[in-house]
């Protein structure tokens, strides 16, 4: 009897938790809290990472259902590899930085949450200030889905004492004299290889691996790896033959660019040009020499400008994405992006002006930021970008391989990037 | 319905009437298997469900950013019946593992047995050899990526006895080169410890007995201790072709598989397919072959000691 009593009450018990259980579903979610937010990010810069914290707790303080904003930095090297690593292993950041060659990987593939209406919603934000040109990578369908928060122009930074070292005009007297193309800048390099066995120009982070960098040379004879629609491959172009012919001819012949397997540092005074972002500006007020900024050389097709972007999406399989997508509109907001702009030159266009880029970048004269930064930002290109983009990538690496010896049959061997990377560029 | 007993003591007890206590080769059983639960139960988290989650994926294909699961039968097994790039990788994988277990096995040899003497002095150069085993491995990998730059110190020790060395990571045949050496000496010391300590338990008598017979130090060494310190040499060639096939960091670090596809090693292959390329399917197809081919070596290698291993017993 005691067993049926037992039962009978256990039985109570477990109807009368399901009933409550079910109520509970049919009520309206629960208002979130004790959100945990975290954002992956590539920096490890210390002042960087002060500021992203200075601007969560702000939005801590008035937002009481969040309990803490973590910024996770991960290696640049492998950032998009550890990032898509984390979901597939059920450990999605609620937010994360995008690198540009991965923008459609993320975009197209519902991996990000839209932001578009919670960014246009929220007030004071002003959506329509954001920049067409920033914005058109992170689109689907005509909606945003994560936050260009950093366009940043390529320019050439140049080492002046390294060339008057050599005997060669400073980068200003080159312009001044109408050489500032890629093969007045080759055959400068060249001297100072010569003169004082130092690097003439690097194209920062290349390193004959990642390919992609050299798009800030390609540009300037108009080439491009594949056409508008992303199908065909155009490694096989003449224009693209020409710029791998000068790159070579730099590489191996007239030795004005480090061959494979060589390094050197621009900041660290090893290389009299380097092509890399403007963000890279900072380091250089420790570097000891006296350095200059200009725009990218001109190429045979002419002036041209490329821009890096980064962006921000909300994750979709994060588990607060309502809260992440509300902490980056506060994030992203007119006052924080003006803060930002010191390292990410930012999307909107009201601060695109040379008072605010100016005095957020300290290290440049008014002039640079009128005459390379702003100009770049409003005329670059971003880099190329394709959907499966590490499948392109190394494919391409792998392929492009055949140029970086000294003997290399240029045409051959962009025929065999283009017959390597073709079967992928069609799907 | 369990009833109170009493115990020789006088205390209750609750064991229930009727369930006999445990015999001792029942208790014995039973510490037996609490014994081997902690590796029973490790094995099973760490290697038995993974390979069966493995085998699992490999009909799967995982989109992880569309966060698609679809089952895809044996369309992975067949697209790797019909990759291009599965030759060359098995190719490359082959000659790294030969040249690993040549160059590896025979330098362990050669330097224990120059350092199995009792002279002053030959505990530092043990420990000299022995040192790189205990070094992380991807800091070794990188102070030899920097050695092995085009204008690095290989080229530099090269170029003082005259020598123009080769841009060693940038040329296919010497980028393998690079990556045996680096292995080679990383991991050499292992097996120099084991081969020495093999060879003191030689028994001088035999060698004794051996050189009074007129046989030379040659004919000893061949005919004597070679015989001796085969299960120390079949133990090594076990491990160091199983360890051979596991190559990844040096790979990673020094070359990323390339020029092209040239130290492309199956498991940075299958590092890329799964892990860059977020073909999480196909990467376990490429995991279950590895897992294969070290199953059938060792199994080999393991049938193979009976004709060719000797045993005191």
């Amino acid at each position: 009897m005691r067993s049926a009593k037992m039962l009978t009450a256990v039985g109570l018990l477990a109807g009368t938790s399901l009933l409550l259980a079910g109520c509970a579903s049919s009520t309206p979610a629960a208002e979130p809290e004790n959100v945990q937010l975290r954002m992956t990010v590539w920096t490890a810069n210390e002042d960087q990472l002060a500021l992203f914290d200075d601007i969560a707790n702000e939005y801590i303080e008035t937002h009481p259902e969040v309990k803490s904003i973590t910024f996770e930095p991960l290696p640049f090297e492998d950032y998009t590899t550890t990032l898509t690593t984390q979901v597939a292993g059920g450990k999605a950041p609620d937010l994360a930085w995008i690198l540009e060659n991965a923008a459609l990987d993320f975009v197209d593939s519902g991996a990000l949450a839209p932001i578009q209406d919670t960014l246009e919603k929220t007030d004071g934000y002003e959506f329509d200030d954001l920049s067409e040109a920033a914005t058109a990578l992170w689109q689907k369908d005509g909606e945003l889905m994560a936050y260009p928060f950093s366009t940043s122009p390529f320019v050439m930074f140049a080492n002046d004492d390294l060339l008057q070292a050599a005997g060669q005009p400073t980068a200003a007297e080159l312009q001044a004299a109408g050489k500032w193309n890629w093969e007045g800048i080759a055959e400068v390099g060249a001297a100072v290889n010569a003169a004082t066995g130092k690097a003439g120009f690097v194209i920062r982070d290349f390193d004959y691996t990642s390919w992609d960098n050299l798009a800030s040379v390609w540009m300037g004879w108009g080439a491009q790896p594949w056409g508008d629609d992303g199908a065909s491959c155009e490694f096989d172009s003449p224009e693209m033959v020409d710029a791998f012919t000068f790159l070579h001819d730099a590489a191996f012949d007239n030795k004005s660019m480090p061959g494979p397997g060589t390094t050197a540092d621009f900041f660290a005074g090893e290389s009299a040009f380097t092509v890399t972002q403007i963000s890279r500006a900072s380091v250089l007020p420790d570097s000891g020499f006296s350095w200059d900024l200009l725009p990218l050389p001109e190429g045979p097709e002419g002036e041209y400008s490329m821009v890096g972007q980064a962006g921000i999406g909300v994750m979709a399989k994060g588990e607060n994405a309502a809260v992440a997508a509300d902490f980056l509109a506060f994030f992203s907001n007119p006052d924080n992006s003006k803060k930002l702009a010191q390292w990410f030159p930012p999307a909107r266009t009201s601060q695109l002006t040379t008072e605010t880029l100016a005095a957020a970048n300290p290290v440049l004269s008014a002039d640079q930021v009128e005459n390379v930064v702003i100009p770049g930002i409003e005329t670059g290109v971003v880099r190329p970008g394709h959907t499966d983009s590490a499948k392109v990538g190394q494919t391409v690496r792998a392929a492009l391989d055949a140029v970086w010896t000294p003997d290399a049959d240029i045409e051959e061997s962009l025929g065999g990037v283009c017959d390597a990377v073709e079967p992928l560029l069609g799907k | 319905m369990t009833t109170l007993i009493k115990s020789p003591t006088g205390r209750a007890s609750a064991r229930p009437v009727g369930r006999r206590p445990l015999t001792h080769v029942q208790r014995d059983a039973l510490a037996g298997y609490l014994f081997v639960a902690p590796q029973v139960l490790g094995i099973a988290a760490f290697v038995l469900v993974p390979l069966a989650l493995v085998v699992y994926f490999s009909f799967h294909e995982w989109n992880v950013l569309a966060n698609t699961f679809t089952f895809v039968g044996v369309e992975n097994f067949e697209r790797f019946l019909s990759d291009p790039q599965v030759a060359p990788v098995m190719r490359t994988t082959g000659i790294f593992s030969v040249a690993l277990v040549f160059f590896n096995i025979t330098l362990a040899l050669l330097l224990a047995v120059m350092l199995n003497r009792s002279l002053a002095g030959i505990t530092f150069f043990r420990t000299l050899f022995f040192s790189p085993v205990v070094v992380s491995l991807v800091a070794w990998t990188i102070v030899w990526g920097f050695l092995f730059q085009d204008n690095g110190g290989v080229n530099g020790a090269l170029e003082v006895v005259g020598i123009d060395g080769p841009n060693w990571l940038r040329e296919g045949p010497t980028a393998m080169a690079a990556v045996v050496i680096v292995q080679v000496f990383k991991n050499v010391g292992l097996n120099m410890v084991l081969f020495l300590a093999a060879l003191q338990g030689v028994p001088q008598e035999l060698q004794e007995a051996a050189r009074m017979d007129g046989a030379g130090p040659r004919t000893i060494f061949a005919r004597i201790v070679i015989p001796l310190i085969s299960p120390t040499i079949l133990l090594t060639f076990i491990i160091t072709i199983v360890g051979s096939l596991q190559v990844f960091a040096q790979i990673a670090v020094l070359t990323q598989g390339g020029p092209g596809i040239s130290t492309t090693v199956l498991v940075y292959y299958l590092f890329q397919q799964a892990f860059l390329f977020g073909e999480f399917g196909y990467g376990s197809v490429l995991s279950l072959v590895l897992f294969l081919i070290v199953l059938v070596l060792t199994v080999v290698q393991w049938q193979l000691r009976k004709k060719w291993v000797f045993y005191e017993n």
